[in-house]
C-alpha cells in the first residue's frame, strides 16, 4: 500500500516535550540535570562567598608548614619540625595499620562465629548467638570506649613493676607486660644488623668494660627486609614442589609426600637467615617512667583494634552463616554419602561454595570497619582523622582543605580495598563454562 | 511555577547565610537569646552545678554580655565545646562569642580571623604530677607519659618545652578535661598538663586535692580571653566594652550591690558615663544606656567575679597574682570610658 508513504511530516511542537513519550523521559532528564547543576553551583557559590566574607582563602600551602605537635604512634619518621603534610602521612599510615589489623581479625571472627552458630551444640551456638546480638546492635563508640575504659582502669601502672615491692610483674616468661598504657611484647633485635645503627652497636658493646651492660640490639628494615625476601623465596619453593607433586601424581597416580618437605624448605632458610643475622628476642625493661624497648602496643589502638574487629566481625559472622545456610542441604547429604567427615565437608564442599554468597557483601563490612576506624579520636588514637583532619586544622584553621582531603583518602583507600577484593571475588565466584 | 518556588527559596537560604556573618548584634536581638561557647566543663571557669545551670568565670562573660545586650543575663544558651570544635563553632556562626580559656595568639588572631575583645584571665601553661611521683621539677620529665588536650596552645608549647630540653616524652591526646582527669587518676599519664588555673580548677575537683603537686614552672605565657569572628566590630566593641565595664567597676569600687545606686549619678565622671547617667556610650554601641549596669548586675564586677568562682575562698583557690588591677601590681587595666 502506498498510504503508509504520505503519511504528514509532523512538525515538532513545544508541547510534545511533556505530552510525547518519545522525548519525556529526556525533558524529565535534562531538568534534573539542570536542578542538580544549579544546586551544586549554589553550594559552590556559597562556600567561595562565605570564605570571602570570612577573609579565607583556599590554600593547601599549610602542608609544607611545620606542624609543631608530637604524635605518639609513629610508623615513620617525625617529629614536631616536621610538616603538617607529613603528620597527615603519620596519621594515614596508623589508620591503614588499624584497618588491616581489624580487617584480618574480624574475618578470622566472624568466620568462626559463622560456622559455630550453625553448630548442633546448644551451647556453642547460642554463646555465639548471644555475641552476634550484642555486638551487632549495640553502638560501634560504645564498644570502643568501653574496652578502651577497662584496659586503663584494671590493668596496673607501669610504676607498679619498679623496685623490689613491686606489685605487678611481667606475664609469658618476663616478656610481656600488660600496663594501663598499653601492652609491651619483645620485638627482635639483630645482633649482626647490617645497618649503620648495627654497626654503632657492635662498636659500643665492644668497647664495654666488664661488669656493664651491653645495650639491647638493634633491628632495621633491611634486616627484615633480608628475612621476609628469604620466607617469600622459601614458599615460591614449596609451592613449585607441590606443583611438582602434582605433575607427578597426574603421570604416575601415585602422590609424593609433600608436607615435611615443604615445611623444610619454608622453615629452614628463613630460620638460617635469622640465625645468620644473630637475631635475639629483646624484652621492654622498665627505665624512668615507662617500660623501654619491646614493641609498645598501645591501649588506644588495643581498644579500636578489639572494637572494631569484634563489631564487625558479629556482622561478618551473620554473612558467613547466611552463605553456608545458601548452599542447599542436598551438598551435605552427598558429601556425607561419600564419608566425609563434617569437618572436611565444611571446608571441601560447603565454605568453597559458600564465598561466592559471602565476598560481595564481605567487601562492605571492610569498607564499613576501615571508615569506622575514624572513630580513632574518641580514645586518642592517632589516625588521620586525629592528625590532619583534628589537630593541624585546629592550629591552621584550614578545615575545608583538610576535610576535602580527608575525603578523599577515604574514598581512595575505600576505592582500592573494593577493587582487591573484586578481584578476589572474581577468582571464586561460579565460574560458567 | 515549582521551579521559581525553588530558586526563590535558593535565594533566600542564600540571602541568610551571608547575612549571618554580617550583624550578629542585631541577630542576637532578634533571636533573644546569646550563644555562647564554653568548656564542657571546667570547675570554676564553666560547668553546669547541681541545679544544671552553669556557673563560672567564663560564664560570667557571658552572662554580662546577655545582661547588657538582652537585659536578661539568663538569655544565654551555652555550647559546650572542646578544643577541637571550638573555632569551628565560632567561624560558623553557631556561637556568637567564645569564652573558653582560650589563648590569645598571632595565628588566632590573623590567620584564624578571630577578634580576642580583651584578657579575663593571665595565665601560663604548668605541669601537675602525683605526688608519690617524688618529682620537683619539670626537667625531671625526660621520658614521662604525659595528658594533652588535643587542639590546643599547650599541645605546641609542650612540644617545644621537651625538644628545646632535649627530652623525650609520650603524648597521650584526650579530648576533653573530664577524659584527661579521668586519664590522669587512672595512672595513664604520669603528667597532665595544661594552664596553671585549668590544673588548679581541675586538681580543686579530686577526692584528695593535696595528693598532687603542680610543678613550679610555667612553660609559656597563655593570655585567656573571650573572642569574636573577625570582621564583625560593631558585635566586637559590644563584647570588648562589656568586659572593660566589669574590669573598670572593680577599679572604681563598683559593685553589684552599689551599682544601682552609683548609677543614679556619682562625682565621678567616668562611672556616671559608664553607667549612663551621663553621655550617650550605650548609644554608642547600639545599645541603651543602662547596658554596663546590667552587666555588672549579672554578676558584680571583676573581683566579685573572680572571688566567686575561682578566688582563693574557693575550692580552686587561686590567688590574684597577675590579675589585679595594676594599682595593685597586677596587669588589669581597663581603657577608659571617654
Amino acid at each position: 500500500m502506498s498510504a503508509s508513504t504520505d503519511v504528514p511530516k509532523a512538525s515538532f511542537r513545544l508541547s510534545q516535550l511533556i505530552y510525547d513519550t518519545r522525548y519525556r523521559s529526556i525533558t524529565i532528564q535534562v531538568i534534573a540535570l539542570v536542578l542538580l547543576v544549579a544546586a551544586l553551583w549554589w553550594l559552590v557559590n556559597n562556600t567561595v562567598q562565605n570564605l570571602e566574607t570570612l577573609g579565607k582563602d583556599f590554600d593547601f600551602g599549610f602542608l609544607t608548614q611545620p606542624a609543631g605537635y608530637d604524635i605518639n604512634q609513629r610508623l615513620i619518621d617525625y617529629d614536631s619540625q616536621s610538616t603538617h603534610g607529613r603528620a597527615a602521612m603519620v596519621g594515614i599510615l596508623n589508620t591503614l595499620l588499624v584497618a588491616l589489623l581489624g580487617c584480618a581479625l574480624a574475618t578470622i571472627v566472624g568466620v568462626l562465629a559463622g560456622v559455630l552458630r550453625l553448630s548442633k551444640n546448644w551451647l556453642v551456638s547460642n554463646l555465639t548467638a548471644v555475641y552476634v546480638e550484642g555486638f551487632r546492635n549495640v553502638p560501634l563508640l560504645l564498644w570502643i570506649i568501653l574496652i578502651f575504659a577497662i584496659m586503663t582502669e584494671s590493668t596496673p601502672e607501669p610504676r607498679d613493676f619498679r623496685g623490689e615491692d613491686a606489685t605487678a610483674s611481667l606475664i609469658v616468661g618476663e616478656t610481656v607486660a600488660v600496663t594501663n598504657r598499653g601492652v609491651y611484647i619483645p620485638r627482635v633485635g639483630f645482633e649482626n644488623s647490617l645497618s649503620a645503627a648495627g654497626a654503632d652497636w657492635r662498636a659500643e658493646t665492644a668497647a664495654l668494660e666488664a661488669g656493664e651492660e651491653a645495650a639491647p640490639p638493634p633491628s632495621s628494615g633491611l634486616d627484615w627486609l633480608i628475612v621476609f625476601g628469604v620466607l617469600v623465596a622459601s614458599i615460591l619453593g614449596a609451592r613449585w614442589n607441590t606443583r611438582r607433586a602434582d605433575a607427578i601424581q597426574e603421570a604416575t597416580g601415585d602422590r609424593p609426600a609433600t608436607w615435611y618437605v615443604n615445611l623444610g624448605i619454608i622453615v629452614l632458610p628463613t630460620l638460617a637467615a635469622l640465625l645468620a643475622l644473630g637475631a635475639t628476642i629483646v624484652a621492654p625493661i622498665f627505665r624512668g617512667f615507662n617500660f623501654a624497648e619491646g614493641i609498645h602496643l598501645r591501649n588506644s589502638l588495643i581498644a579500636l583494634w578489639l572494637a572494631l574487629a569484634l563489631y564487625t566481625g558479629a556482622f561478618v559472622a551473620e554473612i558467613v552463616r547466611a552463605g553456608i545456610l545458601s548452599v542447599s542441604k542436598g551438598q551435605t547429604e552427598a558429601a556425607s554419602a561419600l564419608g566425609l567427615r563434617p569437618g572436611r565437608i565444611m571446608n571441601l564442599v560447603i565454605l568453597p561454595q559458600a564465598l561466592r554468597v559471602i565476598i560481595p557483601p564481605l567487601i562492605s563490612q571492610y569498607l564499613n570497619l576501615t571508615k569506622n576506624s575514624s572513630l580513632a579520636i574518641a580514645v586518642g588514637y592517632m589516625d588521620v582523622r586525629s592528625t590532619l583532619g583534628g589537630i593541624t586544622i585546629n592550629q591552621t584553621g584550614r578545615e575545608l582543605e583538610g576535610m576535602l582531603l580527608l575525603g578523599l583518602f577515604y574514598l581512595v583507600l575505600s576505592l582500592v580495598i573494593s577493587a582487591l577484593m573484586n578481584v578476589y571475588n572474581n577468582a571464586v565466584k561460579l565460574k560458567e563454562r | 511555577m515549582k521551579k521559581s518556588v525553588l530558586f526563590g527559596t535558593l535565594t533566600a537560604a542564600g540571602l541568610a547565610a551571608g547575612a549571618a556573618s554580617a550583624a550578629t548584634l542585631d541577630d542576637v536581638q532578634a533571636r533573644g537569646t546569646l550563644n555562647c561557647g564554653v568548656t564542657t566543663g571546667l570547675v570554676g571557669f564553666a560547668a553546669p552545678d547541681a541545679d544544671g545551670e552553669w556557673q563560672g568565670f567564663d560564664v560570667a562573660v557571658c552572662r554580662a554580655v546577655a545582661a547588657a545586650v538582652l537585659g536578661d543575663p539568663m538569655a544565654v544558651e551555652f555550647v559546650p565545646t572542646t578544643g577541637q570544635t571550638r573555632f569551628t563553632a565560632l567561624a560558623s556562626g553557631e556561637i556568637d562569642m567564645l569564652a573558653r580559656n582560650t589563648t590569645w595568639t598571632f595565628t588566632r588572631d590573623v590567620d584564624l580571623k578571630f577578634e580576642f575583645v580583651g584578657i579575663n584571665y593571665y595565665d601560663g601553661q604548668a605541669f601537675m604530677v602525683p605526688r608519690d611521683l617524688g618529682v620537683s621539677s619539670a626537667m625531671d620529665l625526660d621520658g614521662a607519659t604525659v595528658c594533652i588536650q588535643t587542639g590546643t596552645t599547650t599541645e605546641l608549647n609542650l612540644a617545644d618545652f621537651f625538644r628545646v630540653n632535649d627530652m623525650e616524652y609520650e603524648p597521650l591526646p584526650i579530648e576533653t578535661n573530664a577524659e584527661a582527669q579521668q586519664q590522669y587518676l587512672a595512672g595513664a599519664c604520669d603528667v597532665y598538663t595544661t594552664d596553671s588555673s585549668g590544673l588548679a580548677a581541675t586538681r580543686a575537683s579530686f577526692e584528695n586535692p593535696s595528693d598532687h603537686v603542680i610543678l613550679p614552672e610555667t612553660v609559656s605565657k597563655e593570655p585567656l580571653g573571650p573572642l569574636v569572628r573577625h570582621g564583625d566590630n560593631e558585635w566586637g566593641d559590644v563584647v570588648r566594652w562589656t568586659l572593660m565595664s566589669l574590669i573598670a567597676a572593680e577599679e572604681m569600687g563598683v559593685t553589684a550591690d552599689n551599682v544601682e545606686e552609683m548609677a543614679e549619678g556619682t562625682d565621678d565622671p567616668e562611672i556616671n558615663r559608664m553607667l549612663g547617667s551621663s553621655g550617650e556610650l550605650g548609644a554608642k554601641l547600639g545599645l541603651d544606656s543602662d547596658w554596663a549596669v546590667r552587666a555588672i548586675q549579672a554578676g558584680g564586677n571583676y573581683g566579685e567575679l573572680f572571688a566567686k568562682h575561682i578566688g582563693e575562698e574557693t575550692p580552686v583557690g587561686l590567688a590574684r597574682g597577675l590579675n589585679a588591677q595594676y594599682t595593685d601590681g597586677g596587669l588589669l587595666y581597663a581603657m577608659p570610658f571617654r
